[in-house]
């Protein structure tokens, strides 16, 4: 199988605009005895959609969720090495986790838009970080809800519940909620997996636009969408021992046009995965 | 085509479906008769006069308004120890406390603690409440020992909603910088909200028709006045209903009935209640 390659032109982007946003350096991470990831160091650019790409179960979503320090949910989570947001290592103790996903925000596989109105599903985070102005309010959700590609289609039912709407709304809802917090980096874990072929054109065009504005990382099982949506993509796969590693990471069109390492080769042809 | 094959299998069919409705018929029979006995035999004990007059010659004549009260303030008493102490160990429990030995042992307390006879949490509200905290025999001691007794309940009604709150909402509202404390308060309890209050009727009405703890800190037969503070003694329709039944020498076996009728329905519609609301929030959902 070949996948056909249509990567955004990113020839036009300026050179010094883009900065090493995220940074993971010889990290390990153990859920109790079990090492998920072993040794995966890499760059995430700041103006760049990251993709990270691999077999199921490799450790994708870990990763991502090392950057807003999700894993810090799971017990017995460890983390060995150093991850850096804006060259200010994030599992220091003097950090603040709650300001940390402030600024680093996550969507998940399963929309979850919270069980509220649209509205409030969207003025949530503003509200729990101290936005009290009802004008205001409203301004961020209007602003939030035009930038996830949502407004024109929600904007008469703001007081619906948010779990009234299409998986596929739901989704760019619970994109808009993050976007309200006004977030610099975007994590997406699977983003478009619970949704038919028309609402993840639509995901994947709202990416592509958020792209100007903020990091983003994509994990996905869906190589074309790798393709299609990222600038730099990582290829991941789990060690005999079932620890998750870094296989290959560069842009996106070398990546899948001319991979370095023979697995990523076997991979993205679709010898084996 | 075996058709004996087939019979024997429709026959034991048939046969599972007989025992499975008779088990479920032995059920409610009991229940249905207890509340149609009750109705037949207390019905003409009820009036205006039953239920809105103090009683007179030792509860043979007159009504039981102050035992209705009284059993009210008890609920009311209840509610007010339990809820709010149950809710938030309930919080402590699922939302906080680490899963460890020590969680483990206090949960395995909490289960224990519902299984606790009756008697044994009177005489524990007698030597805590009534004597060491000198609140005397007292609507106080009773709502505290009554409390005592149904947080078992409130706590694990109240883990149980909290835990059915899905996950993911947690982790959309952790995920934008909201604060653990703000993510339970704003998500996770208005979602618990109406497990946790059907939970709290459910231990209410439950403590509404005990007998043996208040007893022994301060149910009263009878009184001349209702109580006029927390810490005055009190009538309550489970101790008046044992004392006529029991004690009292002569006593119309209607009257009787009729104080055993106002008690089942004073509990029976909060547990309709507890119903009620668990029902229109699955409707909600």
């Amino acid at each position: 199988m070949n996948i056909r390659l249509n990567v955004p032109d990113s020839s036009n982007k300026s050179a010094e605009k883009c900065v090493t946003k995220l940074k993971a350096d010889k990290v390990n991470l153990y859920y109790g005895s079990f090492q998920c990831l072993r040794n995966v160091t890499l760059d995430i650019p700041s103006c760049a959609i990251t993709a990270i790409i691999g077999p199921s179960g490799c450790g994708k979503s870990s990763l991502l969720r090392l950057f807003n320090r999700m894993n810090d949910l799971i017990p017995d989570a460890r983390v060995e090495g150093n991850v850096e947001l804006d060259g200010i290592s994030i599992y220091d103790s003097k950090i603040d986790v709650v300001e940390l996903r402030k600024r680093v925000g996550m969507v998940f596989q399963k929309p979850n838009p919270f069980p509220m109105s649209v509205f409030e599903n969207v003025a949530f985070g503003p509200k729990r970080h101290g936005m009290k102005n009802s004008g205001e309010l409203e301004e961020i959700v209007e602003k939030s809800l035009r930038h996830a590609a949502l407004w024109d289609e929600v904007k008469d039912k703001m007081n619906q519940s948010g779990l009234a709407l299409s998986g596929g709304q739901q989704q760019r809802l619970c994109i808009a909620r993050v976007l309200a917090v006004e977030p610099e980096v975007i994590l997406m874990d699977e983003p478009c997996s619970a949704l038919d072929p028309v609402a993840t054109l639509k995901i994947e065009d709202l990416m592509r636009s958020l792209a100007e504005d903020y990091t983003i990382i994509i994990v996905t099982h869906n190589m074309q969408q790798a393709a299609r949506v990222s600038d730099t993509a990582a290829f991941m796969m789990m060690d005999p021992d079932r620890a998750g590693t870094l296989v290959e990471y560069g842009p996106t069109a070398q990546l899948f046009t001319n991979p370095k390492d023979k697995r990523t080769e076997d991979y993205i042809t679709g010898r084996f995965g | 085509m075996t058709t004996a094959i087939f019979n024997s299998r429709r026959v034991s069919q048939r046969t599972a479906f007989i025992f499975l409705g008779l088990a479920t018929a032995i059920t409610v029979v009991p229940v249905l008769f207890i509340i149609i006995y009750t109705i037949v035999k207390g019905g003409g004990a009820i009036s205006w006069d039953f239920i809105v007059q103090f009683p007179s010659q030792a509860g043979k004549a007159g009504g039981i308004l102050p035992a209705i009260i009284g059993t009210f303030y008890l609920m009311l008493g209840t509610l007010v120890f339990a809820l709010p102490i149950g809710v938030l160990a309930g919080i402590y429990l699922t939302e906080y406390a680490r899963d460890n030995w020590l969680t483990r042992l206090i949960n395995l307390a909490i289960i224990n603690l519902a299984g606790v006879p009756s008697i044994v949490f009177g005489l524990f509200g007698l030597s805590v409440f009534v004597m060491a905290f000198h609140f005397g025999l007292s609507l106080l001691a009773a709502s505290l020992t009554l409390a005592a007794q149904a947080l078992a309940m409130v706590i694990t009604t109240s883990r149980e909603a909290i835990l059915a709150v899905p996950k993911e909402y947690r982790a959309g509202s952790l995920a934008i910088g909201v604060t653990k404390w703000q993510t339970v308060r704003h998500i996770v309890l208005p979602q618990a909200m109406p497990g946790i209050i059907t939970g709290a009727v459910l231990a209410i009405s439950r403590a509404a028709g005990e007998t043996a703890p208040i007893l022994v800190v301060g149910a009263a037969f009878l009184l001349p006045k209702l109580p006029q503070s927390p810490l005055d003694q009190f009538m309550a329709l489970p101790y008046h209903l044992y004392t006529v039944a029991a004690h009292v020498p002569n006593m119309p076996k209607t009257t009787i009935w009729g104080v055993a009728l106002v008690l089942l329905v004073v509990v029976l519609s909060f547990d309709i209640l507890a119903a009620v609301i668990r029902i229109k929030t699955r409707q909600r959902k």
